[in-house]
């Protein structure tokens, strides 16, 4: 089963919270990650958002498969879109479910952590008054 | 006789196009010094990584014909 997926069209949160409960999961914990407008001081008017796909699956199957080694949680599940997005649109959500707290949000903060930083997904800025630029951060950022 | 180079994000702007066909190159950092130089772009080598055929892979691995080859420029998913 595929646990990370990108996605070109918004979707539903409902049946992904679903597939992650069950009767020994006592905590579940997600995170929403938000088209926000403004980057470090400069307003944006939205985002655009590519990847490759075929490895930006692989990859981020392989970082859900070492969260649950590393925590002790029950599932792990992600979700990225591409395409264009607007203002307050969800960007990537990552749920976790375990039987306690501790682990489940540990584990969600983990692995957005790795999305960011391993995933071959790239964002590009929209502005009012000028062209986009795609983000490059240095890989410690 | 030939590879696939996919580009992405900046390099594809730079590059004016998603992917091309070039002929079998000598390595890796010789191939994307070459396209850096025809495309203009400005992240250097040491910033990237590379994959082939769909897996990360090393600079140094070896190339074969009918291969696809990406550049990747530093991510910013999220």
């Amino acid at each position: 089963m595929s646990r990370f997926a990108i996605s070109e069209v918004a979707f539903d949160l409902a049946p992904l919270r679903e597939q992650l409960l069950g009767h020994e999961a006592g905590a579940c914990a997600s995170f929403e990650g938000r088209v926000r407008n403004h980057n470090e001081g400069q307003a944006v008017q939205g985002l655009f958002y590519e990847s490759y796909r075929a490895l930006a699956e692989s990859e981020g199957e392989v970082i859900l498969s070492e969260a649950l080694r590393r925590f002790a949680i029950t599932r792990a599940a992600c979700v990225h879109r591409t395409g264009e997005l607007a203002l307050g649109d969800l960007a990537v959500w990552v749920g976790v479910s375990a039987s306690h707290r501790g682990p489940a949000f540990d584990a969600c903060r983990w692995i957005i952590d790795e999305v960011k930083t391993r995933v071959p997904i790239w964002k590009r800025e929209r502005y009012l008054d000028r062209p986009g630029t795609w983000l490059h951060p240095e890989p410690s950022a | 006789m030939s590879v696939t180079v996919l580009y992405f994000a900046s390099l594809r702007d730079a590059a004016g196009c998603a992917s091309e066909q070039l002929p079998l190159p000598e390595s890796l950092g010789a191939l994307y010094a070459t396209l850096a130089d025809r495309h203009g772009f400005s992240l250097p080598a040491s910033k990237l990584r590379v994959a082939v055929d769909g897996a990360f892979a090393r600079w140094d691995s070896p190339l074969r014909e009918g291969c696809e080859i990406a550049f990747i420029p530093p991510v910013s998913g999220g």
